[in-house]
């Protein structure tokens, strides 16, 4: 029975929760905004100040701002491409059944468990090195050139490691649909006379759509913050540095706090640019 | 068009054989229902018609040509399903269209094949809604529709309308067969409910663990079981089967006698009882009467009311001309 005193007693137990988790929010943003404003350089005289818009200003400025945004844009894109259209043929395929499927589930989750700076040091020293890589060896057997591939291919390359991290994510949701469509729609249609690829078309991928709305909006989230796949192999060289890449620098590196947390402001706007993006475009899956 | 034909057909899940080698011929336009308990193989008997489950051995021709080896698209037959299994993205429109897109059918023909089975199944006003904004029965309909515009040789049909509250149901059991008689097309249809089978069939198949025990007219299997399978499962509520020293009287192991076919008395008659439940339907009553020194519980039908009264002490006159006479197999004695 909630009775006026019932409903105070209740707010009061309430309140730690909601201010530790206001504060848990507010503050980060609270001190990255007031940062911002700062001319604020710990080694180098620290505190000088309020610098208006300065910071704004010099971060977009700089030479290196756009590339960061596209570089951003790409790996996130890229790597949604690659999960979603990989997740759904590898759901399609642990869907049949077959020996040691058990096992076989399991190992495609294992990526998922395996931490981003780990997975990372292991593409970049057994595989893609360019002397002792399996790739390298791979070339060499057939006689090609070994590629450089964290150079020469950076993008490419930080887009092949996040994916693989997160195919196991996008294949375990994209299984769990592929599994709850109704097998009677399926024979329903094969009746009605639809090919393979046409039952897949007409049926299972509008049966898909939230769930690949799903997978994309959660893994846009972690992937535009991506960091230590980018620290541990090209530490943001040959064009691979994204937005939050350029931040780290900016704070650390050059130890310019005040630019830093304009960098963050912009990467917050950017994220929220591509939520209003994706809501566009995908949302609509998941009303109805 | 539309008569099927199975010659020695088995089905087996691994070692398991649900369908025994089984005979049976549909003729063209046909309404052939199958019934049986639950488990007997009856959907597993549609779906290898229908080819969506390979048969272990044995051939399935319709119309004369061989279909074992034919996917269920090339049979040109048509199925509906319990779970009406309506593509659940699309609209009602889309949904009836969907056969005729996939035989990639002109465009005009499509749209006028639409409105008419829309016509005929009423559902006008609701072409342009998704299926998950109709009733159950509306749901149906759109099955039936996304089945006929196809005009298929056979319309299959697996429970169709189990899913469906009793008026719904018997609102759909007419217009089923309404549209038997307009389109004179062959039907099967499998169904737990006695009465869609007696008032729908032109034939009954009675299935028991995938053997066949019965085939005929509904009138024949009412009056003719073929043994006392047939009997129990035919008729509702279920014939009484007495054996003992009261069969062995008419000089056989069981007999049977239907509740419709006993006449009740307060004062006199050949079995005496007690009386247990009475179900009052309003029309008919059914009594169940126990201690009548028969064995089982024994069922009588009548039409009317009766005031009888739990424990009340009751006579029951068999109709002679009506009992059914089985030998210790179980067949049916002439
Ligand atoms: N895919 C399958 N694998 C193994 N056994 C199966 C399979 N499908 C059906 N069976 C078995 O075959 C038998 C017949 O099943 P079927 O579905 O044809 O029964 P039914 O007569 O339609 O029953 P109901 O009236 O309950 O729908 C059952 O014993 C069932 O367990
Ligand atoms: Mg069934």
């Amino acid at each position: 029975m909630a009775t006026q005193h019932s409903r105070s007693a209740a707010r009061m137990m309430l309140a730690p929760a909601v201010v530790l988790l206001l504060g848990w929010m507010l503050v980060p943003l609270i001190m990255t905004l007031y940062f911002s404003f700062k001319k604020y350089l710990p080694l180098r005289g620290g505190d000088l100040g309020w610098a208006g818009f300065d910071n704004y200003v010099r971060f977009v400025t700089s030479s290196a701002f756009w590339p960061s945004v596209q570089a951003t844009l790409i790996i996130v894109g890229g790597t949604l491409l690659i999960t979603v259209v990989f997740g759904v043929l590898l759901g399609l395929l642990l869907n049949q059944p077959m020996w040691g499927q058990g096992v076989v589930r399991i190992l495609v989750i294992a990526p998922f468990f395996v931490m981003p700076t780990v997975s990372a040091l292991v593409w970049k020293n057994m595989f893609m090195d360019p002397v002792n890589g399996l790739f390298a060896h791979l070339w060499k057997f057939f006689g090609a050139e070994p590629v450089v591939w964290l150079s020469d291919a950076s993008l490419f390359s930080i887009i092949t490691i996040v994916s693989w991290q997160w195919l196991p994510f996008a294949t375990l949701i994209l299984l769990t649909a592929i599994q709850s469509l109704d097998g009677e729609q399926l024979e329903a249609s094969e009746m009605d006379g639809a090919p393979v690829l046409k039952r897949f078309y007409y049926i299972v991928l509008p049966h898909l759509g939230r769930a690949i709305t799903i997978v994309i909006l959660i893994e846009t989230i972690f992937l535009l913050s991506i960091f230590a796949e980018i620290f541990v192999t090209t530490g943001g060289a040959f064009g691979s540095r994204t937005l939050t890449y350029l931040i780290f620098q900016r704070v650390l590196e050059s130890q310019n706090v005040g630019l830093g947390s304009a960098g963050g402001v912009y990467a917050i706007i950017l994220a929220n640019i591509v939520a209003i993006f994706l809501m566009r475009i995908v949302g609509k899956n998941l009303d109805a | 068009m539309g008569q099927i034909q199975l010659n020695q057909v088995t089905k087996s899940f691994g070692d398991v054989q649900v369908i025994p080698p089984l005979d049976l011929t549909i003729e063209d336009g046909e309404f052939t229902v199958f019934v049986g308990p639950s488990g007997c193989g009856k959907s597993t008997l549609l779906r290898l018609i229908a080819g969506l489950e390979d048969i272990t051995s044995g051939h399935i021709a319709i119309d004369g040509a061989d279909a074992t080896n034919l996917p269920p698209a090339k049979r040109g037959l048509a199925m509906v399903f319990q779970s009406y299994a309506l593509y659940p993205h699309m609209s009602v429109r889309k949904n009836i269209a969907f056969p005729m897109r996939m035989a990639k059918m002109p465009e005009d023909e499509q749209n006028r094949r639409i409105e008419a089975a829309a016509k005929a199944l009423n559902l006008t006003d609701y072409l342009d809604r998704r299926p998950g904004q109709l009733s159950g029965g509306q749901r149906q309909r759109v099955a039936i529709g996304r089945a006929i515009v196809r005009e298929p040789s056979a319309f299959l049909f697996d429970e169709p309308l189990s899913n469906l509250d009793a008026a719904l149901r018997v609102g759909m059991r007419l217009e089923i067969s309404e549209m038997h008689e307009r389109l004179k097309a062959t039907m099967i249809y499998v169904t737990h409910d006695q009465v869609e089978a007696m008032t729908m069939a032109d034939k009954i198949v009675v299935l028991r663990a995938g053997f066949i025990e019965q085939v005929g007219s509904p009138l024949e299997l009412y009056h003719k079981p073929r043994n006392t399978f047939v009997a129990g499962f035919i008729g509702s509520p279920k014939m009484n089967l007495i054996e003992g020293p009261e069969a062995q009287k008419h000089g056989v192991h069981t007999i049977g006698i239907r509740p419709e076919h006993v006449q009740v008395s307060k004062t006199e008659g050949t079995w005496k009882g007690t009386v247990g439940v009475a179900e009052h339907l309003g029309s008919d009553t059914y009594i169940h009467v126990h201690e009548t020194g028969l064995g089982d519980l024994f069922t009588v039908r009548i039409s009317g009311d009766i005031p009888v009264r739990h424990g009340d002490t009751i006579f029951l006159t068999p109709d002679m001309e009506q009992l059914h006479k089985f030998d210790e197999n179980g067949l049916r004695l002439p």
